[in-house]
């Protein structure tokens, strides 16, 4: 497979500012890329340069083959952006706003009315078609937004933070809307700043911090950066750990660690759901003592934390989360 | 498509876009109708006792109308910065420049549209003079160009809005600003007293000010200056198509290549 798009060395300043400092990435054809990063990493910079609207101080980028300076209007008829806040007229009804654009894409006047209508549907806006834009709630006009930007069936398309500020409900309609198109072979960057995000809709992820990529990888490659999966058992009494460690130690592939206080048991294991039942069987006769056991895989969050010293989200309130030593360099 | 050919639909598609707004905002049109009238009454008949050394045979009412013509029209240009300014604060600028469009085809459509709303300003002016006894006394074909001449200098001055609106980018700062330097630009001339009662220096600048011509010129070209007035003695004045004209182009060649320039490279912050 080719790739629909190859970043080289991005370098952009603002002033004192370096947004960007060296980034590398590549997106294969027909795959969705994660670009995950707290705020301010440079995500949107990257988006910009990508999509043609800023210029890089060094680097080179391939998009749908083209060099997105020297072509940049056969990319622009190529691509979809939508930016980070809906770029929608509010004057216009929805259904203007999409025949406007689809007539910028040069589509002829019949094919962009036909074309709008199919995306409305598909975005459930029909019934507020012709309502102007301005009366439409954040989660519709996010969907017209990229409604607008799916007008003239672009092949690859630029999703930056499509999910910001919308509430659960309209985050998830947007999850499967963005899961359909890359099922439809669409190329998809995506940024986001949820991990949950990328861990769901992205084949690949490549994770950025104050402007230079620190990891990259699909979910699996980075959550085995951190670490594999752990048994953990809480037990009623500390009394009973070391019996129970005793018998589960063969299963260890890495040191145990005993929390007395807490009664808990965490084991570095490796294997599937199956690695639960074998410890359930080691544990014959100690069950009524065992309170709860799982099975526990590192989630993104941790990816995160473990690579950039800090939590993915402010909002994440991460504060109890046991403190882990930053990892040093990506898998670049 | 060529590229003459692309800018010209485009700049249909954004034109519309923009008239839309017009009809769906029904401040834009109280701002683009109703103020004039106002303007046009008050002056007529709040001032219109009181300012003297009109030539004569004229009534204050023909004297006033053009300059009223002519500070609208400007004003109304304003818009321009304005709306380009909103464009980009909501990302739609960023929208735009992402999609295969002609780079100037936001700017030409912007500026048309206003040309626009300023049409519908001056027609529903001349109605309100014609009411409170504006009259124009020459031809249909120098009427037109009357009006034409006006158009032509307020749209020159969109163009220069529009680098203002893309440099400043905020509709709000734009309105101010803008407001600061066109009023007094638009007082210090001969828009509603005669330039003889100016003291020296207002009165040299009001003689080259293009506002002043644009307003004698239209006033030429309605029969707004008795026969007999004295020939003033600067060149701006003896030629104020000309001179108004000479502004036009010149505003336009520097400011429309350089708002197409900052266009190219804007973008939402
Ligand atoms: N136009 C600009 N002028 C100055 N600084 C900017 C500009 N755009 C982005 N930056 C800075 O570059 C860095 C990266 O910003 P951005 O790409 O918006 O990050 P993200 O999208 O990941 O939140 C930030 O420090 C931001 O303040
Ligand atoms: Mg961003």
């Amino acid at each position: 497979m080719s790739d629909a798009i190859v970043v080289e060395g991005l370098v952009k300043r603002f002033g004192a500012t370096t947004a960007l400092d060296g980034v590398h990435l590549t997106v294969a054809e027909g795959s969705v890329l994660g670009l995950l990063g707290p705020n301010g990493a440079g995500k949107t910079t990257v988006v910009r340069i990508l999509t043609t609207l800023l210029r890089a101080d060094a680097g080179r980028v391939r998009v749908a083959g083209l060099d997105v300076v020297e072509d940049a209007d056969a990319v622009r008829a190529s691509i979809g952006l939508t930016g980070q806040y809906a770029a929608v007229d509010e004057y216009l009804t929805g259904l203007e706003n999409l025949e406007m654009v689809g007539r910028l894409y040069r589509l002829g006047k019949r094919e962009a009315r036909a074309r709008a209508g199919e995306l409305l549907e598909r975005f459930d806006l029909t019934g507020a078609a012709d309502r102007p834009a301005k009366t439409y709630s954040g989660g519709m006009r996010r969907r017209l937004d990229i409604a607008a930007s799916l007008i003239a069936r672009p092949r690859i398309l630029f999703l930056d933070e499509p999910t910001t500020g919308l509430d659960p409900r309209s985050r998830l309609g947007m999850w499967e809307f963005i899961a359909d198109l890359a099922d439809g072979g669409t190329t998809i960057l995506l940024t986001t700043q949820y991990l949950e995000e990328a861990d769901r809709l992205a084949d690949r992820m490549v994770v950025i911090d104050r402007g230079r990529v620190i990891a990259r990888g699909t979910a699996d490659d980075l959550k085995a950066q951190v670490g594999g999966q752990r048994l953990e058992f809480t037990v009623t009494t500390a009394a009973v750990l070391p019996d129970v460690l005793e018998r589960l130690r063969g299963m260890a592939v890495d040191e145990p660690q005993v929390d007395e206080q807490a009664r808990r048991l965490s084991l570095p294991v490796s294997g599937g759901a199956e690695i639960l039942a074998e410890a359930l069987q080691r544990l014959d006769g100690f069950t009524p003592d065992i309170l709860d056991v799982g099975l526990r895989r590192p989630d993104l969050d941790d990816v995160f934390l473990a690579l950039t010293g800090h939590a993915a989200e402010e909002t994440a309130g991460d504060d109890d989360r046991p403190a882990q030593p930053a990892a040093t360099g990506g898998m670049a | 498509m060529n590229t003459l050919a692309t800018t010209l639909s485009d700049s249909v598609v954004i034109t519309k876009r923009n008239l839309i707004k017009v009809r769906r905002v029904p401040d834009l049109i109280v701002f683009a109708t109703l103020s004039p009238i106002m303007f046009v009454v008050l002056f007529r008949y709040v001032f219109g006792g009181a300012i003297g050394g009109l030539p004569p045979g004229i009534s204050y009412a023909e004297f006033l109308l053009p300059g009223i013509f002519a500070q609208t029209v400007v004003f109304g240009s304003t818009i321009t910065g304005a709306s380009l300014a909103d464009d980009l604060q909501k990302g739609l600028i960023d929208r735009f420049r992402s999609l295969p469009m002609s780079r100037s085809a936001v700017l030409v459509g912007r500026t048309v549209a206003d040309a626009g709303l300023n049409v519908i300003s001056i027609a529903v002016m001349a109605l309100t003079g014609l009411v409170v006894g504006w009259r124009i006394n020459s031809s249909l074909g120098e009427a037109l160009a009357g009006f034409l001449v006006l158009l032509v200098f307020a749209y020159a001055i969109s163009w220069l809005m529009a680098v203002v609106g893309l440099l400043v980018r905020t509709p709000e700062v734009v309105n101010n600003a803008s407001f600061i330097v066109i009023f007094p630009l638009t007082f210090i001339a001969n828009t509603f007293v005669p330039l003889e009662t100016f003291p020296s220096v207002l009165r040299v600048f009001a003689e080259w000010n293009p506002v002043s011509t644009v307003t004698l010129a239209s006033r030429e070209l309605f029969g707004n200056v008795p026969p007999g007035t004295p020939v003033p003695d600067v060149w701006s004045l003896q030629n104020p198509v000309l001179y108004t004209l000479v502004w036009t182009a010149v505003i336009l060649a520097v400011f429309v290549p350089l708002s197409v320039r900052l266009y190219q490279r804007t973008a939402t912050r």
